[in-house]
């Protein structure tokens, strides 16, 4: 009988370095997306500053990030800075660094817009009952911003997830990279190892992605009720 | 009436809109237990000067002093004034992600700081009185306007102010609804409530308004009773501002 070639995930410790790999995108991802959760609501707010100087900054910060391609950046920090400031940063470090660099702007960027989206009159409304600034973000504009939010900031969360698998270029092996080395040293016993083992990879994306997106569905039914 | 004492006088007031002067020069007492009624023509300055008031507006000039305070100096601590200054807006503004009672007490519980027992007993026992009790659980969209106004009114009375500003409260309702906003308001004043109403409600502003204040372009033209201005106004454009709100009969049966 002609072998599927399945078993390669189950040859040696392939499965177990897979889910190692795993485990390495896993930890820039969800880092990352922890920091540029917390900064990015505070970056969103400093954007709505009134003062020109201030947006202006924020929107150039903004806009380096965007059109520099994260492929760049982690360059940039890898090897360019590192050498400039003679130092040593891990491929990790880098990559969790670069990583928030670019959620804290998208994410500043969809609370920025959630925020202004809100009418100014709840702002006065909380101040007429005494509320001081920080009190209205606190009880009234963060709350409401953060249900309007909420569909878009999943969508970058599942989208820097994804990207993580470009950190391999800095020398991080994540997932797909450990997904290459097996296919490359199994190749020859398994001439459909590349199907399996992408295969693996695609349904191990999907398990992490497709319950944050469950989960952002049932807040936004809870908070609509 | 006996004199009673001064709650807010406001001396010299002008306030900009860039180069536009929105108020000019006005002066005005509001007395403990007073009900007045700003009116005016659209764009006059009447909702400008009632945000003045507390604060939700930076004037130009002249000054402002409540309970004895200027409150207009430079480093006010607004949110410890805005305590004693209730504000009711015409698109009621409602916080929509809390339910009513979560609404009413949310300044009475983070900017007061009181405790919670006592302050829910206030807020039911006001919202008994406004007959919505039995919706301090619901959200603000499950109500309609008329019950969102009530509840925008008792928000601001849990915080037990001296003085209560309403700017256009009913202008955004439903014919039908206006009035059980408009009694809400009367048992306020009945009760001795310091008030300054703005309203286009012409037969309310007469039956509930100790004073009647006249604004036309930024400022005031006349400080009457009411029974003086509806029925001797001492302008003309006051006379010509009220007429806006009589139908002669014989317009109508020219048309038919």
């Amino acid at each position: 009988m002609q072998s599927s070639g399945i078993q390669v995930l189950f040859e040696g410790a392939n499965l177990s370095r897979l889910l190692g790999g795993l485990w390495v995108t896993l930890q820039i991802a969800l880092i990352s997306i922890a920091i540029s959760a917390v900064l990015g609501v505070l970056f969103g707010i400093v954007m709505t500053s009134k003062s020109r100087v201030v947006r202006a900054v924020c929107r150039i910060y903004l806009e380096a990030v965007r059109i520099i391609p994260i492929l760049v950046w982690l360059f940039i920090f890898y090897f360019g800075v590192t050498k400039a400031l003679n130092i040593h940063l891990s491929g990790m470090f880098v990559s969790v660094l670069v990583f928030s660099l670019w959620g804290t702007a998208e994410m500043g960027d969809i609370v920025r817009g959630a925020v202004q989206s809100l009418p100014l009159h709840q702002r006065e409304a909380g101040r007429a009952i005494g509320l001081t600034e920080l009190q209205v973000y606190r009880y009234i504009i963060i709350p409401q911003a953060v249900r309007r939010l909420l569909p878009a900031a999943i969508n970058l969360a599942t989208r820097m997830i994804k990207t993580t698998s470009l950190v391999v270029i800095i020398g991080v092996v994540e997932v797909v990279k450990v997904g290459q080395q097996i296919i490359e040293s199994n190749i020859l016993n398994f001439p459909t190892a590349s199907l399996w083992v992408y295969g693996l990879i695609f349904l191990l994306y999907f398990i992490i992605c497709y319950p944050i997106s469950l989960f952002s569905k049932r807040l936004e039914t809870r908070w609509q009720s | 009436m006996a004199e009673n004492k001064t709650i807010l006088r406001i001396s010299g007031l002008t306030k900009k809109y860039g180069d536009v002067t929105a108020l000019e020069g006005i002066d005005l007492d509001i007395r403990e237990g007073e009900v007045t009624v700003i009116l005016g023509p659209s764009g006059c300055g009447k909702s400008t000067l009632l945000r003045c008031m507390n604060g939700l507006e930076k004037i130009a000039q002249g000054q402002i002093e409540f309970d004895g305070r200027v409150i207009t100096a430079e480093g006010t601590k607004w949110p410890e004034i805005r305590q004693k200054i209730g504000m009711v807006f015409q698109s009621y503004e409602l916080f929509p992600h809390m339910t009513i009672l979560e609404n009413i007490l949310l300044g009475p519980l983070k900017v007061q700081k009181r405790e919670r027992a006592e302050a829910q007993q206030q807020a039911e026992t006001l919202l008994d009185r406004v007959g919505l009790l039995h919706r301090k659980d619901s959200y603000p969209r499950e109500l309609s306007g008329g019950q969102k106004q009530r509840v925008a009114i008792v928000r601001a009375l849990c915080m037990r102010p001296q003085l209560m500003l309403f700017d256009e409260v009913t202008a955004a309702l439903d014919p039908e609804m206006v009035r059980e906003v408009l009694d809400v308001m009367l048992e306020l004043a009945k009760q001795g409530m310091t008030m300054a109403i703005v309203t286009h409600e012409m037969e309310f502003a007469r039956a509930v308004a100790d004073r009647i204040i006249f604004i036309d372009e930024g400022k005031i033209t006349e400080i009457s009773t009411p029974e003086e201005f509806f029925t001797h106004p001492k302008t003309e454009r006051a006379q010509r501002f009220l007429n806006i709100f009589h139908f002669e009969t014989d317009d109508f049966r020219k048309e038919v």
